[in-house]
């Protein structure tokens, strides 16, 4: 790595260079905080390499615009926030039963409601647990740095290609806004562009003569009325979605002989890693579980370093990621939470006594 | 070709006097009897046999009674969310530069739900043709009211009729899309009729080579015919919009750039 590779810059940019790197053609979205430097990049980045960027009418247009292009077997994508998020959510449900594969980057704000801009990691379940109407699942991964901003579109494209499906990026004000340098350089491993449109060739709607004169048309849709239609499509998804669990990714320091295992995801592990950096020092014995893939959520990872160990779930909202280490679990170990409420900037310190605390506490 | 009912073709001894073309499926329709969506069905398809860009095409469907369009027409098809079918179909249009694309859209979804991803992927140019139905009523759920349902019309869900000071006054979406400058065509035709029919087939016609021509968003309105949700037998359904849906909604073209 030479210097000359690194470049000073924010989360949401890295976001954008990380895109159109991993080969992104299309752009369609709508302003909104905290991600606004992302569609600002993309407004010339993605021109300059010969795709469109568009900026919609409304979050509802920029989804179905990016149902469109993903339909095509297009690299799209489309960046918002929380309640920009809400309204995509009619449009993500229909790709997700349509097969259609697509990008959705989620730099979240604080709600309910119009709430704030600050952190918050309240879109938690929205993200995870398909959020929209009907059984669907989004493949979600959660950066914790401008770095992973720029690694993971490579990785959210990959997947989103190979199970032809919507991939979210939950990120937050954090990681959005914090400037930090990043290596321009795609990941180890990373897919080619051209990977992507090999995937799609067998999909597409592209004009039934791109496959002969006597090519059969092709449909894309999630409408199923036959008797029992619409039950093999869902048995079809599920299949799909239990398959997507090898896609589980986490990290993870100090839990071979932690007695307690702080449990949290983004931004929040960021700091989290502060703490439990700072209290190893003075020779506590806590660890750090962080989930990096939301969806598929790295259950077995957890629950292989789960015996003799405790936990504390620490995230930015009201009590969400907590439920699915509980789930994972299945009251194996005990699982203790600790809440920052959204719209909060925390340092590390603010975590030393919550984590002490249940270093203490007594199951 | 796909997705066409073999019971369709000539059996035995029968003789086939008229064929339909290429780009239409043969299959037992699901609309209605007296119905119109067959009429808009085979204008459109002929027009893309005629212009010879069927194996090009993309059709994006809309929610409705069109919903199943694409079992009529041999292209490669999308669904669209209801009301979404411009804004899918820019997606589609700005990925596949090289296509030709077109939405089938009811009244609800285009002028109600959708007037938005509509009236923008129009102001934008996006260089799409959009075929309106309007029948002035919901014809899949059941006869409620429409945003192109006639002052005093009676629906499922405005029984006391429609009232301008209640429910408001029809839209003309024609005339609407007309005064955006991203619009290359507009025109409203009617489908009563076999001289209006041949007028609406010259306006389809107009609008797919606009957008061929590459020069903007295209649209052309149908005043079609709900005989099952209008409580009319056809004829009575086709002289309903002669009489009264006609001087509401005037025929012609009120935009067409190609010819200024």
């Amino acid at each position: 790595m030479s210097e000359t590779d690194r470049v000073l810059i924010k989360g949401n940019e890295a976001v954008a260079f990380g895109a159109v790197d991993a080969g992104c053609r299309c752009y369609f979205g709508y302003p909104i905080t905290p991600q606004n430097e992302v569609p600002e990049l993309l407004s010339s980045l993605i021109p300059e390499n010969g795709g469109a960027f568009v900026q919609a009418e409304s979050e509802v247009g920029a989804i179905n615009m990016l149902l469109g292009a993903g339909a095509c077997g297009v690299a799209a994508m489309t960046s918002s926030s929380s309640c920009g998020i809400s309204l995509m959510q009619e449009g993500i449900s229909y790709m997700a039963g349509s097969h259609i594969p697509g990008v959705i980057i989620n730099m979240s704000r604080g709600g309910p409601g119009l709430g704030d801009i600050g952190p918050s990691q309240g879109d938690y379940f929205q993200a995870v647990k398909g959020g929209g109407h009907g059984d669907h699942r989004n493949l979600v991964l959660a950066p914790s740095l401008a770095q992973e901003c720029y690694d993971f579109m490579f990785r959210a494209f990959a997947l989103a290609f190979a199970w032809q499906n919507p991939v979210m990026i939950l990120g937050d004000a954090i990681v959005a806004q914090i400037k930090e340098p990043v290596r321009r350089v795609p990941p180890a491993g990373a897919h080619k562009p051209k990977d992507m449109s090999d995937l799609a060739r067998d999909w597409r709607i592209e004009g039934f003569g791109g496959r002969g004169q006597n090519a059969v048309p092709r449909l894309l849709k999630s409408v199923y009325l036959a008797e029992g239609a619409l039950a093999e499509r869902n048995r079809l998804l599920l299949q799909k979605y239990t398959d997507m669990r090898r896609e589980a990714l986490f990290d993870s320091e100090y839990t071979d002989d932690a007695e307690l295992v702080v449990v949290a995801f983004g931004s929040i592990a960021r700091i989290a890693r502060s703490a439990v950096r700072r209290l190893r020092d003075e020779g506590r014995k806590v660890g750090l579980f962080r989930p990096v893939s939301l969806y598929p959520f790295p259950e077995e990872a957890l629950r292989l370093c789960a015996t003799g160990r405790r936990f504390l779930v620490i995230e930015q909202n009201t009590g969400q990621m907590v439920e699915d280490v509980r789930l994972a679990l299945n009251g194996v170990s005990s699982v203790l939470w600790h809440g920052v409420m959204p719209g909060l900037f925390i340092g590390a310190g603010e975590l030393i006594d919550p984590i002490l605390q249940a270093v203490k506490e007594k199951s | 070709m796909s997705r066409t009912d073999k019971c369709l073709r000539p059996q035995n001894d029968e003789k086939l006097v008229f064929d339909v073309n290429s780009v239409l499926n043969e299959r037992v329709t699901h609309y209605c009897p007296g119905c119109h969506h067959g009429i808009a069905h085979r204008l459109v398809s002929e027009v893309l046999h005629e212009l010879g860009v069927a194996d090009k095409t993309i059709l994006v469907a809309s929610v409705g009674c069109a919903a199943f369009t694409y079992d009529y027409f041999n292209v490669d098809s999308v669904e669209a969310p209801h009301g979404r079918a411009c804004a899918v179909a820019t997606g589609v249009r700005r990925a596949r530069p090289d296509t030709v694309v077109f939405t089938y859209q009811g009244d609800g979804d285009m002028a109600a739900i959708g007037i938005g991803e509509s009236l923008h992927a129009a102001n934008r140019g996006e260089k799409i043709t959009a075929v309106f139905i309007n029948n002035t009523v919901y014809g899949m759920t059941g006869g409620q009211m429409a945003p192109t349902t006639l002052l005093g019309q009676k629906t499922t869900t405005s029984k006391q009729g429609r009232s301008l000071s209640n429910e408001g006054g029809p839209i003309r979406l024609a005339e609407i899309m007309a005064q955006l400058q991203g619009v290359a065509y507009s025109a409203r035709y009617a489908l009563d009729s076999v001289k209006h029919v041949r007028e609406a087939k010259k306006a389809v016609r107009g609008a797919f080579d606009a957008q061929i021509a590459g020069l903007g968003f295209s649209f052309v309105e149908l005043l079609s015919g709900c005989p099952t949700n209008w409580n009319l037998d056809p004829v009575a359904a086709n002289k309903r919009i002669a009489n009264d849906m006609i001087p509401v909604f005037p025929l012609g073209v009120f935009k067409d750039v190609a010819d200024e």
